[in-house]
């Protein structure tokens, strides 16, 4: 193993990383690290920081304290749209979508040139509309490639935005909240993907709520509780420890 | 609904053309030219990128004034106090510095506002129009204030002064036809899709790598260029400009044109401009209301029109898409 190796070993670390809202410490002086193999599922009762975890490894919120790592690279302020070159991409817990625009350009938009000249110069090629049909088959969305976001079911949506992120090819993927809401059919489709990015070699990061999928799919767990790491570890040594149980689990 | 609003105004059109005469035709379409490079162009940034601004009119402000400055003779200036420097430099000389200054104030007014959305955003721009009203109004060694610039220059090609009503009309439909291309390039191109993703939800399409800001501050600037561009056409063709044409009022009726037509269409806003020009000028025309009334009545007309369309067709008449 080469140095390089060895530093991106993590996918994403956090450094005492912390967030508050009004006194409220949403995220307090967290450290994780997430490693590159496998799913990892981000667990926690409401409230317990998961969300503004993602929203802060994303960039979507600016950090108040601590360090974020992503894929090696050590960063005090996050830009979102740095975050895909360093590898990284997520989904929204309450499905954000481009609305009023078709299912096929909601997918196509993110293929398309970050810079500036080159994409008021781009036409659509071959490559993006076959990608396109590509995610959108791979999602099982093909069929509503002319609809608009907005026209679509609430699954619907979630299998676009999760179509979405795959567009973007980068190795590490937030997903907050993927399987919430979903109807057994759905919620399998989703399954399946998230089970073949981890074949493909892509690092899953997930938030559920639904314990019967935190049993089944994830290798890591990370536990969350009051902004808190409560405990992280291999998911059923994870959910047989006392504290998890009562803090999360009991009643 | 659609194919009936471009069958209604497009049968105006031509019933209003054969009724009034060729002539008025010919200064309609001028005017008509003029409005719509501004619907196109202001559609950009509202329609498109969802930016809602209401100070276009600065930008069309800066360009007639680039004009006036730059090519009026002012010799007949002799007897006023606040002589301008007469330049008399040529039409096309000037058309140029028209569309790149009002692209240089919106570059530099962009920086600032583009840390601004949505109801903000709108109340910004709202300033910038009062500003821009109120430097045309005050900076009198410039643009002589309230007096206005004359005898601003008519485009001439070698020795061929485009002084007829007809070859101003083309002009004009030609400088409309470039814009009209360079935006359906602009929509159509990689840049317009991510457009209209920061339209929907910019904080989600920064996610994916795409630096927000500077798309919105660049479809900005083109957008404001091509008001320069049609700020100089203005100029030129009334050949006076004072600071009146500028003030915010004519900035709302330009927006009221953009939703009219459909927000996020081009064809919508030509429509949108053509369907504004033939309600403008065919009101002075209806024998029921009195003459003192005329002015008023379009602004009357056109408020009416927009409450109607927000409650029964929020899209416009051939768009998509909703505010």
């Amino acid at each position: 193993m080469s140095a390089a190796d060895a530093r991106d070993a993590y996918a994403v670390e956090t450094i005492d990383l912390s967030k508050h809202f009004g006194a409220v410490r949403a995220v307090d002086e967290l450290s994780v690290s997430i490693p590159h193999e496998g799913i990892t599922s981000i667990v926690g009762p409401n409230g317990s920081g998961k969300s503004t975890l993602v929203n802060l490894l994303s960039g979507v919120l600016p950090l108040d304290g601590g360090l974020v790592i992503l894929d090696g690279v050590r960063l005090r302020v996050v830009k979102a749209h740095e975050t895909p070159e360093h590898g990284v991409t997520r989904t929204f817990q309450e499905v954000r979508l481009f609305d009023q625009i078709s299912v096929r350009d909601n997918i196509m938009v993110v293929l398309t040139s970050r810079r500036l000249l080159p994409a008021l110069l781009e036409r659509t090629t071959v490559a993006h509309t076959e990608r396109t049909e590509q995610i959108l088959r791979e999602v099982g969305m093909w069929e509503k490639r002319d609809s608009l976001a907005q026209e679509l079911s609430y699954g619907q949506r979630k299998l676009l935005e999760i179509g979405r992120a795959l567009a973007l090819d980068v190795r590490t993927y937030l997903f907050d909240e993927p399987f919430a809401g979903l109807f057994p059919e759905m919620l399998e489709r989703v399954k399946e993907i998230v089970v073949r990015m981890r074949d493909e070699g892509r690092t899953l990061i997930f938030i559920s709520h639904n314990m019967d999928i935190v049993r089944e799919l994830p290798d890591h767990l990370i536990v969350l509780d009051s902004g808190r790491l409560l405990t992280e570890g291999e998911v059923h040594d994870v959910l047989s420890r006392e504290e998890v149980i009562e803090a999360y689990l009991g009643d | 609904m659609e194919l009936w609003a471009n069958l209604i105004v497009l049968t105006w059109a031509v019933a209003f053309m054969l009724w009034q005469g060729v002539g008025f035709a010919i200064t309609l379409g001028t005017v008509f030219a003029i409005w719509a490079i501004l619907a196109v162009s202001l559609n950009l940034v509202v329609g498109f990128t969802g930016l809602l601004s209401i100070g276009h009119i600065g930008f069309f402000g800066i360009g007639a004034y680039a004009m006036a400055f730059l090519t009026s003779d002012a010799s007949y200036e002799q007897l006023r106090t606040e002589a301008i420097p007469t330049l008399g430099w040529p039409f096309f000389a000037a058309l140029p510095v028209s569309v790149v200054l009002a692209g240089v104030t919106a570059l530099l007014v962009g920086i600032v506002f583009n840390r601004f959305r949505d109801d903000i955003f709108v109340l910004v721009s709202f300033g910038f129009a009062i500003i821009a009203f109120s430097v045309f109004l005050n900076l009198r060694s410039v643009t002589r204030g309230a007096f206005g610039i004359h005898e601003i220059e008519r485009p001439a090609i070698g020795g061929w002064v485009l002084d007829g009503e007809v070859e101003f009309l083309v002009f004009a439909l030609i400088c409309l036809a470039l814009v009209v291309l360079v935006c359906w390039l602009i929509v159509t191109s990689s840049f317009g899709r991510v457009l209209t993703a920061i339209r929907e939800d910019e904080e989600a399409i920064a996610v994916f790598g795409y630096q927000v800001t500077h798309y919105k501050l660049a479809v900005w600037v083109i957008s404001a260029m091509m008001a320069g561009l049609a700020g100089g056409l203005f100029g030129s063709w009334t050949t006076f400009i004072d600071p009146n044409s500028f003030i915010l009022l004519e900035s709302m009726l330009l927006v009221c044109i953009v939703i009219l037509g459909g927000l996020a269409t081009i064809w919508g806003s030509l429509l949108g401009a053509m369907a504004f020009v033939l309600l403008d000028e065919g009101m002075r025309f209806l024998p029921f209301i009195p003459s003192e009334f005329v002015g008023q009545a379009r602004q009357i007309v056109l408020g009416i029109l927009l409450v109607l369309l927000m409650l029964f067709r929020p899209q416009g008449l051939v768009g998509r898409y909703r505010l």
